[in-house]
């Protein structure tokens, strides 16, 4: 085993390791912790970025092994694998394609207002790429928690009632769903006697009529767990509240955390219930349906949301809720679009709710509940608060900035051209009414021309309720006071967009890639054969990987 | 054997059940602590029940005589990471009882 292949295991140690190594650190020296968790986040952008170039490339058994780690040297499935393939690759650059920007913000001032954000902030990464990167059940569990356990955290930093209320749901809640994920998990291991992904895809397949009932209801458990965590209707009212509640950075990362359920739910309905197996399509009606209703009560509670901080908690739900309808379609066409979909509007979420706070830091709302914060952590920190808003550079041209940023924000997350989201919906639409490729739209079934105008609908009350605040926000006050923005709160919003311009100008290539990889999930026997064939290490056999 | 044991996981879940669904904090705790305990002796029973049996290999003994030992395996994980959890939601319900001065689970009482 070369070492540039220990590279994939690397997305969970450095911030493991950085995380813990900012623990022995005191909280005084936040500027030293603060760089520190900045270089980690860099490095594993960058070690994110190479994972990502190799599983572009991979093209037959031989390079898809060399994405197969075997953690201990142990053959699957007696081990535990991690796997990158183009889908795994790609959600490891998203997330910190969204870590990199939260931590910089963060660095302003919210940072400072509690202890430990920088070790949480990086435990949380950990669960993260670990969950992306698992090819094992279990092992998914044990990373689902790591990743809840550090969110909590994060959630309730800066404390104050509003905090610990959500809090105290959301903790309820995933603890809840902890559970039946353990319920799913151990069912699934009664009946097949496996917990590795890429060998319950073939004992699926053999297991006999009267064991079917069983492990169906642990996939439908397992399934609910997910589903609690991508927030589908009606298990996701812990949800706008609590990402109401986090503080702008953190809600910034969380906007990849229900995408999380979406990728192991798009993950195991390809790889387990593939077609041509006795349980194919297993589950997709619940996603269709669910993903409808989620998509109506996120677009109902966009419209009726008074804060900008509800409407972003109710566009996560419009996100995930398209997300689950297209997977509930199972289609590739429309998957190579809905994951274009998942990393557009991730990213537009995630700028959002960092833009809110600089948006609403001029009103009274914003300024009341950052008052509650730094009240409740204590004044010991109010002097260093001036001090360092005093160092830092502010921005010019605030409101045009801010309000550009806002403009953006709307287009993106109602779908209008010329930005992603218009590009994402158009792939998904066009496949919806397009199934076989052709001109002729006369043999779209009825079902899916509802489908499409609900995601159209969801666009429109995303366009109204933005417009709605923009103007409220922009335009209602003149008399109201310009809020102090620093350079490296706006950067970070800015980075995002562009990320988001980017994939907008590079739609072409980003399109064949995710064209690639709903190609590679439905190729189900690849990734089987890639995970049972790994060589262990010292094995006979060339191991070569750039 | 088997009924003492699916009468048990049935209690303990029912009753765990039904205290989650209870206004006060503390018995939202005590429910999620019964139902943890429920699920780990689900994962314990998912292995097939063998009592006096070996989880580890030695020469000389029938494959058929061992007990499943990845179900132990789990279970172990299973409640380091349920003990954790829990411990951290004990102090965000203390938290939560300081800064609202009352342990039903939305913050204030029902009737104001």
């Amino acid at each position: 085993m070369s070492l540039a292949q220990h590279l994939i295991i690397a997305p969970i140690l450095i911030p493991l390791v950085t995380g813990a190594v900012l623990l022995l650190f005191d909280e005084r020296q936040r500027t030293l912790k603060a760089l520190i968790g900045l270089a980690s986040t860099v490095a594993i952008f960058a070690v994110a970025v190479a994972l990502f170039r190799f599983a572009g490339r991979i093209d037959g058994p031989e390079t898809a092994q060399q994405g197969v780690y075997l953690l201990g040297n142990w053959a699957a499935p007696f081990g535990i694998v991690l796997v990158v393939d183009r889908l795994s690759a790609l959600m490891l650059v998203l997330t910190s394609t969204l870590a990199v920007p939260a931590l910089i913000f963060s660095m302003a001032r919210w940072h400072t207002a509690g202890a430990h954000f920088h070790s949480l902030f990086q435990f949380l990464l950990m669960g993260l790429n670990g969950a992306f990167l698992t090819g094992d059940l279990f092992n998914l569990f044990v990373f689902f928690e790591v990743m809840l356990a550090a969110s909590y955290g994060l959630l309730l930093h800066g404390s104050g009632l509003l905090r610990v209320k959500a809090g105290l749901h959301y903790i309820a809640v995933n603890l809840a769903a902890a559970l039946l994920f353990l319920i799913g998990v151990s069912l699934i291991y009664g009946v097949t006697g496996t917990l590795n992904m890429a060998d319950l895809a073939v004992r699926v397949a053999t297991v006999g009529a009267e064991q079917r009932m069983l492990l169906e209801a642990g996939a439908g458990i397992l399934g609910v767990a997910f589903l609690i965590k991508a927030g589908m209707w009606p298990l996701n009212f812990w949800l706008p509240p609590a990402y109401t509640a986090a503080s702008a950075p953190v809600a910034g990362i969380f906007a990849i955390m229900s995408k999380v359920g979406v990728y192991v739910i798009l993950r195991l309905t390809l790889l387990v219930f593939a077609e041509g197996t006795p349980s194919s399509g297993f589950g997709l009606h619940v996603l269709l349906i669910g993903g409808l209703a989620t998509i109506a009560f996120g677009a109902i509670g966009v419209l009726a949301s008074q804060a900008l901080g509800r409407l972003a908690g109710f566009s996560v739900l419009v996100s995930s809720g398209t997300l689950l309808t297209a997977i509930g379609l199972g289609s590739s066409g429309i998957t190579t679009g809905a994951l274009f979909y998942l990393v557009s509007s991730t990213l537009t979420i995630s700028a959002f709710f960092m833009l809110i706070e600089l948006v609403e830091r001029g009103q009274d709302a914003g300024a009341s509940v950052l008052a509650v914060t730094m009240e409740a952590y204590g004044d010991a920190d109010a002097d260093d608060e001036e001090e360092e808003g005093g160092g830092g550079f502010a921005m010019p041209g605030t409101m045009a900035m801010l309000g550009i940023c806002f403009a953006a924000c709307g287009i993106l997350l109602a779908g209008l051209p010329p930005l992603s989201g218009f590009v994402a919906k158009f792939a998904m639409l066009s496949a919806m009414l397009n199934p076989a490729g052709g001109e002729s739209a006369a043999s779209v079934p009825g079902y899916m021309w509802f489908v499409v105008f609900m995601i159209i609908l969801s666009g429109l009350s995303a366009l109204i309720a933005m417009t709605r605040s923009g103007i409220r926000t922009f335009w209602a006050s003149m008399e109201g006071t310009e809020p102090r923005v620093l350079v490296i709160e706006m950067a970070p919003v800015l980075m995002l967009l562009l990320a988001s311009l980017v994939l907008t100008v590079q739609a072409d290539p980003v399109m064949r890639y995710m064209d690639a990889t709903t190609e590679a999930l439905s190729a189900t026997h690849h990734y089987v054969d890639a995970v049972t064939n790994a060589r262990r290490a010292g094995a006979a056999g060339p191991q070569v990987l750039p | 054997m088997e009924l003492i044991l699916s009468l048990g996981i049935g209690i303990m879940t029912g009753s765990g059940v039904w205290l989650i669904l209870r206004p006060r904090t503390y018995q939202v705790i005590i429910g999620l602590a019964l139902l943890s305990y429920a699920v780990n002796l689900f994962i314990f029973g998912v292995g097939g029940l063998k009592v006096n049996a070996p989880a580890i290999l030695a020469d000389g003994v029938p494959v058929s005589d061992y007990t499943d030992p990845v179900p132990q395996a789990l279970v172990l994980t299973a409640i380091v990471i349920g003990f954790a959890t829990t411990a951290l939601f004990l102090v965000v319900l203390l938290a939560s009882r300081g800064l609202t001065g009352t342990d039903h689970v939305d913050g204030r009482e029902q009737s104001q």
